[in-house]
């Protein structure tokens, strides 16, 4: 019970952040505002996204990036395909936010958060290696988990699971039921 | 005139991925000066396995196999909190003796971590001896683990819902004497380093990470907690009752490898204090939670009742499907935050999961530390941060 009135007072608090970040970025800057599980989740424009994230550390206390990754949902509904997805943590007050970027396929960037938290940058290498989303103005953008010459991002929802080096990436994904 | 251009002449000198010291597969870019430490650029990708990628073919009961292979020297809170997102998804909670035990062992784990910690950091200073004694202590943790699931690495001991198996008997007394010896075992590893003059002179004042810097390159747990920051997600954010157990955040201010060991040493202390008071106040009930799809039925009931064997055959072979959402769960691992970030999209497979893991920043923020130290420092910066490349490429 005391759980339950102790997430709901968080959740409250952190719309209120949402809240005053509109009032800066205007209200166009912000596409959805989520409360889920507890969890809001702030999804911005993204050419708002550095003003969103900046405000976020130095006026509501977000000191901490704690992850940063992205989810391919072409399955799901199509363009936009991507999200790229930023979990902040305030130790002030003791909270988290979501904030989210939707990127189209065609048009795959996000500007870097390396200047606002340090912390983005190996994740921002991450997620130009398994989704192939450029990450503009990285000061260091390699692959990081697959080697340099590999083709394709992994972690791409039409890249198949099983894949041997030199095989041809147009190859349809064998079916999960198969093996 | 040409010695003098090859004093000064900067170095690049490649260190990893088969070292003795980089723990695991680290590959190291050094720049160098002489022997001191310009730049030190980490090369990781060694020991991908693709597990995120492994995971959304695989149904959620079966991902947790996977998880306790990502951080291999501390595999239950891998578990753990894996479960904690799926529970947030699922909306189930599970039962206070379940929660009780998810505290007990991952307090255990802990410890054992920090005792691999301390063991692999003295061997690379030097102190071989210590080694020793840290795995005769993390045996017997093992062997508690062994009694409980049967595994000693790999445990999958926590599973949606709770855990798998309740206490079998004689554990509760096997682990009592555990907690009465292990002072003892701490107190002759204390003696034996601490005050070490080689030890001290290797480590005091080695690879300072100011509070400002931790905070923000993500650094989290222990070497978060040696530089001055009272963050402890046990404490602050409060998850499985933990809220329940009387212990302190350990914190040391200079933020060297010194305190990075010094906080690993006091927290074990506290983690006996946490599994101490849950073994003293362990609740009777069901460890697993009853939820009509997500959790196994009981065995018991499997040769008596037919729709009990169906779900059995259902759970095991379809597995069960979770509402759509996602959730990020987080724990305090012995290296930091764990997280796991999970999508889903309605089905028996996580549509998207992602590992929050802190090792992955560690060995990120080395540069910020080594620069300007010796390169023979460096192999102590290194293993104060503790990283386990299993969780690093994940």
């Amino acid at each position: 019970m005391t759980e339950q009135t102790e997430t709901l007072a968080d959740v409250e608090h952190l719309l209120q952040i949402t809240e005053r970040l509109k009032n800066f970025l205007g209200e166009e800057a912000i596409e959805e505002v989520k409360v889920h599980n507890g969890e809001v989740t702030v999804t911005v424009r993204r050419e708002n996204l550095l003003e969103a994230l900046q405000h976020l550390r130095d006026e509501e206390k977000f000191e901490m990036l704690v992850d940063a990754t992205a989810v391919d949902y072409l399955p799901l509904r199509g363009e936009p395909r991507f999200e790229v997805v930023y979990h902040l943590l305030s130790l002030t007050h003791r909270l988290r936010l979501r904030v989210k970027v939707r990127v189209r396929s065609d048009d795959a960037w996000v500007p870097t958060a390396c200047h606002i938290y340090p912390s983005a940058n190996p994740y921002e290498r991450e997620i130009w290696d398994m989704f192939g989303i450029k990450v503009e103005g990285h000061p260091n953008l390699k692959r990081i988990l697959t080697y340099d010459e590999f083709p394709g991002h992994p972690l791409r929802k039409d890249f198949p699971l099983f894949w041997q080096p030199g095989q041809p990436l147009e190859k349809p994904e064998k079916p999960f039921e198969e093996w | 005139m040409a010695t003098v251009e090859r004093e000064q002449a900067v170095m690049t000198i490649n260190m990893g991925p088969q070292h003795p010291s980089t723990h695991g597969v680290l590959r190291l870019i050094l720049t160098l000066e002489g022997e001191t430490v310009i730049d030190a650029e980490p090369v990781i990708g060694y020991l991908h396995t693709a597990i995120e990628k492994e995971a959304e073919h695989k149904t959620y009961h079966k991902v947790i196999t996977l998880n306790d292979r990502l951080d291999y020297v501390s595999g239950m809170t891998n578990n753990f909190a894996y479960c904690l997102a799926v529970e947030k998804l699922l909306g189930i909670e599970p039962p206070l003796r379940g929660q009780y035990l998810r505290v007990i062992v991952s307090e255990l784990q802990r410890i054992a971590s920090h005792l691999v910690f301390l063991g692999t950091t003295a061997l690379e200073i030097g102190i071989m001896s210590a080694f020793f004694y840290c795995f005769r202590e993390r045996e017997k943790i093992l062997d508690l683990f062994e009694m409980l699931c049967g595994a000693r690495l790999t445990y999958s001991y926590i599973i949606v819902g709770g855990v798998r198996y309740d206490l079998p008997d004689g554990w509760v007394e096997k682990c009592r004497e555990f907690l009465r010896e292990f002072p003892k075992a701490w107190r002759e590893l204390d003696e034996l380093i601490s005050k070490n003059p080689i030890w001290l002179n290797r480590t005091k004042g080695i690879g300072i990470l100011k509070k400002e810097d931790a905070i923000a390159w993500g650094v989290t747990g222990p070497s978060l907690r040696a530089s001055g920051v009272a963050w402890d997600l046990r404490k602050t954010m409060p998850y499985s009752s933990y809220d329940h157990f009387d212990f302190e955040i350990v914190t040391a201010e200079e933020g060297d490898t010194y305190a990075r060991y010094w906080v690993r040493m006091l927290e074990m202390l506290e983690s006996l204090k946490i599994v101490r008071q849950a073994l003293d106040n362990l609740p009777t009930g069901p460890v697993l939670a009853d939820h009509p799809w997500a959790t196994p039925p009981p065995k018991n009931l499997l040769d008596k009742d037919m729709e009990a064997l169906i779900r059995h055959f259902l759970f095991y072979s379809r597995g069960y499907p979770v509402p759509p959402g996602e959730a990020y769960a987080a724990v305090e691992s012995a290296r930091g935050e764990v997280g796991f970030y999970i999508v889903s999209d309605g089905s028996e497979k996580p549509y998207r999961m992602h590992m929050r893991a802190p090792s992955f920043i560690h060995v990120h923020a080395l540069p910020v530390v080594a620069k300007g130290h010796l390169i023979a420092d460096l192999v102590a910066i290194l293993a104060s941060f503790d990283p386990v490349m299993g969780e690093v490429d994940r």
